[in-house]
């Protein structure tokens, strides 16, 4: 579970993130949906504790991001907006090094690689230098990477972005199954359809502060439209930056 | 659960775990590889074994290099002449006066011109002096070789004749040396040798670094551009002990370089020759060690200074131009030391870099140092290299890190 609450953080004169306040529970896929530059990469940072906020505190499954950002961590599986693999090592490699960064004993971590390289259909690269890894590739190493000590909460930053139809599928498909597991699993987008076809629950940023929250029928009631996308146009005011 | 482990993964265990990762990811690249293994330690090496005996070889012909030397009135001394021409001396009969000779020397039409006066030989005939100008530029360096033999062969003509004339009146020649001169060059084969190994400090220094700047660039800037920097900030692990995991590989790779440098310069002298040339180079395995060890404190510095530049940048590219200027930094004080002739003294020790020189120096010439002088340039670098490697966790802490 994750709870944010009036986080605000500034770049200069730049005011990423005004007023911030969300909840992600757990068993429910979140989507954070916006437009480009709203403030959906900057509320993550600090989320996954590699911004501290102005203001405001973030409780992942009770443990503050900004006073305990390592035993936050712990708690949370991160895949930044385009995550890089290490290309000289192999997919199991990139696994098993953040296995042991996250403290597991040589065995755990071991099986888990294995374990992951299965549930993502990875077999068929798991040994190979990611050098020349594909774009789907590259997301499943990251992406198993994230999940080497089984994280409660997962955390992605536009996982889709630059997949092809396929590996988007898979993505999908293992996000349910997250979610189905019990995962509290939030992610950020700006495509619409993206969101309305995998999340429970939606929360709307526009310039730095959350314009609206709830499942995308309560947003459909709420604007009085039928079709989702209208309804985030009227939340958002405008449709610039929209995929 | 302890509260060290609650809160993160342990100290040792992750910087262990950075540092193998980083070491073995950078072995399978082609560039750090090349760079740090093969091409500066075995190229620099046999590239300066190359030029040292080319120059020796040079040294070695110049001593009998035919002197040249213009002679106005040749035909006033025959003898002295044709005992010239059996030094190999070139004569090259002119016809000057005082002025013209002058004028020759001075504008180097000729290095050496040697006027033979007029009453030349009948004053050698008559048992008197004998009068002979030799006109030489002194302030040009590239003639005082042969003005040196030119010199020491007309004293040797006349001592030959004063001997050949107390022999003629029965006196033994022996009188006129009532005082014999022996020179004793106390310069030993060992430090004559190190004017011509002037440059292997610096190359030994400059290679060491090589070794570790694409490591120190990959994991920083390289790790950036490629987007897996961020990625790694989120593992329960102090962004200072991730930076220590890459400065500890860095160092690997620098030290690795370190070792092949030395043992590669031991070889390749081995195969020299310097021994034709009067010269002898102290650089047997025991030396090998000592140089390593007096440069090792060396590596920490110089790969958190690296990391330190490294980081600042915001490209793979930027930092390969800026660490391009941070490997001219340690020749900075060799340059002064050479220009300015310093000797080793207590507080220079401190220099990093220019106390490495100075040790390194002294053992090829085969010169004990004082121990204290030795503490001190390693006390001294490992300081320097505990600050640096602060400064880079400090750097590794800030958010602006992300770029």
């Amino acid at each position: 579970m994750i709870e944010a609450t009036n986080l605000r953080k500034h770049f200069g004169p730049v005011e990423a993130v005004r007023d911030v306040t969300l909840r992600a529970h757990d068993g429910r896929i979140t989507g954070l949906l916006g437009p480009n530059g709203a403030g959906k990469s900057t509320t993550l940072r600090i989320l996954y504790t590699v911004l501290v906020p102005d203001s405001g505190d973030a409780l992942i499954d009770g443990t503050s991001a900004v006073r305990e950002p390592l035993a936050a961590r712990r708690l949370m599986g991160v895949l930044p907006h385009g995550a890089g693999v290490y290309p000289n090592l192999t997919a199991r490699e990139n696994i098993l090094y953040f296995g042991a960064l996250h403290g597991l004993e040589r065995r755990e971590r071991q099986t888990r690689a294995a374990e992951l390289i299965q549930l993502l259909e990875m077999e068929e690269f798991a040994d190979r230098i990611a050098k020349g890894f594909s774009q789907g590739q590259r997301v499943k190493t990251a992406l198993a990477r994230a999940l080497v000590h089984r994280p409660p909460n997962v955390l992605l930053d536009e996982p889709t972005n630059g997949l092809d139809v396929m590996a988007v599928r898979t993505l999908r498909r293992l996000l349910g199954r997250l979610r189905d597991e019990g995962h509290c699993v939030l992610f950020s987008s700006h495509v619409m359809q993206e969101v309305g076809a995998l999340c429970d629950a939606v929360v709307v940023i526009a310039h730095g502060t959350v314009v609206a929250s709830g499942t995308p029928e309560e947003l459909r009631a709420r604007t009085g439209v039928s079709n989702l996308e209208d309804a985030f146009v009227r939340l958002i005011g405008t449709t610039e930056g929209l995929g | 659960m302890s509260q060290a482990v609650a809160r993160g993964t342990p100290r040792v265990h992750a910087i262990l775990s950075v540092f193998r990762k980083e070491f073995r990811e950078n072995l399978r690249d082609r560039r750090t590889v090349i760079s740090a293994l093969i091409f500066g330690p075995l190229f620099g090496p046999l590239l300066f074994g190359a030029a040292l005996s080319l120059s020796i070889e040079r040294g070695t012909a110049d001593s009998d290099r035919p002197v040249t030397l213009a002679v106005s009135h040749a035909e006033r001394a025959p003898n002295l002449l044709a005992f010239l021409r059996q030094y190999r001396v070139m004569i090259e009969p002119v016809q000057y006066d005082d002025s013209a000779a002058r004028a020759a020397a001075h504008e180097h039409r000729h290095a050496l011109v040697l006027v033979v006066t007029g009453d030349f030989g009948a004053r050698l005939a008559a048992g008197e002096p004998a009068s002979l100008l030799l006109y030489a530029d002194s302030s040009d360096a590239s003639s005082s070789r042969d003005v040196g033999r030119v010199t020491a062969l007309l004293g040797q003509y006349g001592s030959t004749l004063a001997r050949l004339r107390m022999a003629a009146r029965g006196i033994d020649p022996l009188v006129l040396a009532p005082v014999v001169v022996q020179d004793i060059d106390v310069s030993t084969p060992a430090s004559r040798s190190v004017l011509a190994l002037g440059t292997l400090s610096y190359l030994v220094l400059l290679t060491t670094l090589m070794g570790g700047m694409y490591l120190a660039i990959d994991a920083t800037a390289g790790e950036r551009e490629r987007g897996s920097l961020e990625p790694l900030l989120t593992v329960p692990v102090r962004r200072e002990h991730l930076i220590f995991g890459k400065i500890l590989a860095t160092c690997a790779y620098m030290t690795l370089s370190l070792v092949l440098t030395v043992t590669a310069f031991a070889v390749v002298l081995r195969f020299v020759g310097l021994e034709r040339f009067g010269m002898s180079v102290n650089f047997g395995p025991l030396v090998a060690l000592q140089v390593v060890l007096g440069c090792l404190p060396l590596v920490p510095a110089g790969a958190a200074l690296m990391t330190i530049v490294a980081a600042f940048t915001r490209s793979y590219r930027e930092a390969q131009t800026y660490l391009g200027l941070v490997l001219l930094i340690p020749t900075l004080p060799l340059v002064f030391a050479g220009a300015l002739g310093l000797r080793p003294a207590a507080s220079l020790m401190a220099v990093p870099s220019l106390g490495q020189h100075f040790l390194i120096t002294s053992l090829l010439r085969d010169e004990p140092m004082p121990a204290a002088y030795v503490a001190i340039s390693i006390l001294a670098t490992l300081v320097l290299g505990a600050l640096l490697i602060l400064v880079a966790g400090r750097l590794y802490r800030r958010e602006a890190l992300l770029g």
